[in-house]
């Protein structure tokens, strides 16, 4: 069955984010001969051309000052528009801040149903399977959507987008999405995470827990995720402990993870916190306490004290790419 | 003020789940407030102390969640409201059911939380939104409200954005807003008290969602201790990291 599919194309921090081609990705996959819409909210970017290559048959560009910056309201009624033109069997967006923050507006506007945080997206005897996780990973679901419009979010790193094919042709079409009388109006957006990388699409993650014991703690592992290329991430003890903002919680409350390499640094491994990573593909755990719960689900254990290894792993890693 | 919490009963975060026969036993385990909503229902008092009015909590699901609208009771909500659910009830349904039961009255401000420990999906509160036409802010990590208007600072992944939006309008809360506060003792005797408002199955927006089957992930760790002083642990890691797990 031929389907239509509607992904909306992320941009944060001056370029496209991967899960926005991962969704294009598994839009290919359930369009069985459909067309892959990619939404551009705001302006064209150059991004339009990056979307056709991984895959896009046509991208639509909405226009309009007032989508500039992320409000639900705006976006939704401009996607809304959008899907009223391309009639979407099947929308995606990635699972990030702002795609579960609209994806559930734009689905109930339609009377859809929605998967939230989907994993993995298959077919099977034409319908469209759907992993997702329950209890941030302790269990996982497949579920389908039984009637109507498909809306989900897919969860940044698990499925794999296409690779780029240079002069990929595709249309790119322009939008105009009215300013409505928005409610919403935004004050200030104080970017803390610029330069940054971003916790819940990152590779490798470098996480503290409440062995790194202050503010300062979190430096060597800075470093070390720098060296990598690796997001900071934390335990809730270190964030309720004030060491880090909550915004690096990795957790149950919090983020979920799923990195190539997962390195726990001060971290024990409460069972709220390890819902939050245990599907990382490579585990790592440096802690003082041979008892610690999270060496049973590290592929690599270090017992040590953290403040003297750390820093050592540093140093090898910048040796190996250097 | 007229406050509305949203509020689902979740496992406690700390709790194992186990899978049997296809379902997740929900049996011996610790039932909670969802970590989130709890924030919401401590915001809701709050406001009520600096504007007057009235907390109502409302909730979606089986006999069980009245423990958890009775601790909202307890901790100063002044009403609770229980909507039975039908089985195999979604998103789509659970948030028919909370905003046909709320349409019938006039709401200032609508807390929830960002989302449930349970499926993490953070769907029902924004569809209540959309379904009653009004704009919501989530993430918030801290909330003024004045003049018909609420300010809102929320976690836009990390960044902090400050939204002004009109009432009425639906909050989310993150963690960081407050502190929830424990029930007292008093609390706790005024809450047992009183009577949760019953809204039995009447006819509901059908799921569009079906969960076919639920399992637990197996991950075969290799549970690798690596000895040695530190600076030879530190080498071997990285060496195994490149030459047998080929992640870096």
């Amino acid at each position: 069955m031929a389907r239509n599919v509607l992904v909306l194309a992320e941009v944060r921090n001056g370029a496209l984010r991967p899960v926005s081609y991962e969704c294009i990705a598994a839009g290919r996959l359930v369009a069985e001969g459909g067309a892959v819409t990619a939404v551009l909210m705001g302006a064209d970017g150059g991004f339009a051309a990056q979307l056709v290559e991984h895959g896009a048959d046509r991208v639509v560009v909405v226009k309009g000052e007032h989508l500039a910056n992320y409000t639900p309201e705006g976006w939704a009624g401009a996607l809304h528009n959008v899907a009223l033109d391309v009639k979407p069997d099947v929308v995606f967006m990635g699972h990030t801040g702002l795609g579960r923050d609209l994806a559930p507006r734009f689905a109930q506007r339609n009377a859809a149903g929605m998967v939230s945080d989907a994993t993995e997206v298959k077919l099977a005897d034409g319908n469209i399977l759907f992993t997702r996780p329950l209890y941030a990973g302790k269990a996982f679901a497949t579920q389908v959507i039984k009637q109507g419009m498909v809306v989900a979010t897919i969860r940044p790193n698990n499925l794999a987008a296409l690779p780029a094919e240079a002069g990929r042709a595709g249309e790119v079409t322009e939008a105009v999405a009215p300013a409505s009388d928005l409610r919403t109006v935004i004050r200030e957006i104080a970017r803390k995470s610029t330069g940054g990388v971003d916790l819940t699409s990152a590779k490798i993650v470098v996480s503290g827990g409440r062995g790194v014991k202050s503010a300062d703690g979190f430096k060597p592992l800075q470093e070390l995720a720098d060296a990598l290329g690796a997001a900071v991430g934390a335990s809730r003890a270190a964030a309720d402990a004030g060491y880090c903002d909550y915004a690096l919680q990795v957790g149950q409350t919090g983020k979920t993870v799923t990195p190539d390499l997962y390195i726990a640094c001060g971290i024990s491994g409460a069972i709220q916190h390890l819902a939050g990573m245990s599907a990382s593909k490579v585990i790592v755990a440096v802690n003082k306490d041979p008892e610690a719960p999270i060496f049973k689900v590290a592929d690599y254990g270090i017992v040590g004290d953290l403040f003297e290894v750390v820093p050592l792993l540093t140093l090898e890693f910048k040796a190996l790419v250097g | 003020m007229e406050i509305l919490v949203l509020l689902k009963q979740t496992f406690d975060t700390e709790a194992k789940v186990t899978v049997k026969d296809g379902r997740i036993l929900d049996e011996d385990v610790t039932l909670v407030i969802n970590p989130y909503d709890e924030y919401a229902v401590e915001e809701a008092l709050k406001l009520r102390e600096a504007h007057g009015g009235a907390v109502t909590v409302v909730s979606v699901g089986p006999d069980r969640v009245e423990e958890a609208l009775r601790r909202a009771l307890a901790m100063g909500a002044d009403e609770a409201v229980l909507i039975e659910a039908p089985a195999g009830a979604d998103e789509l349904t659970i948030a028919h059911l909370l905003g046909g039961w709320a349409a019938a009255k006039t709401w200032d401000i609508v807390l929830a939380g960002n989302v449930s420990v349970d499926t993490g999906a953070g769907q029902t509160a924004v569809r209540f939104a959309e379904l009653l036409g009004m704009p919501h802010v989530a993430a918030a990590l801290k909330l003024e409200v004045a003049g018909g208007k609420a300010t809102v600072h929320r976690d836009a992944e990390g960044d902090t954005e400050v939204l002004e939006v009109t009432l009425p309008a639906l909050i989310t809360a993150q963690q960081g807003l407050n502190e929830p506060r424990y029930p007292s003792v008093p609390g706790i005797m005024k809450a047992k008290r009183k009577t949760i408002v019953r809204v039995p199955i009447a006819e509901a927006v059908p799921a569009a969602t079906e969960i076919l089957s639920v399992f637990q992930a197996q991950q075969n760790r290799r549970n690798t201790i690596i000895k040695g002083s530190p600076a030879e642990q530190a080498k071997q890691l990285v060496q195994l990291l490149r030459s047998e797990a080929k992640v870096v």
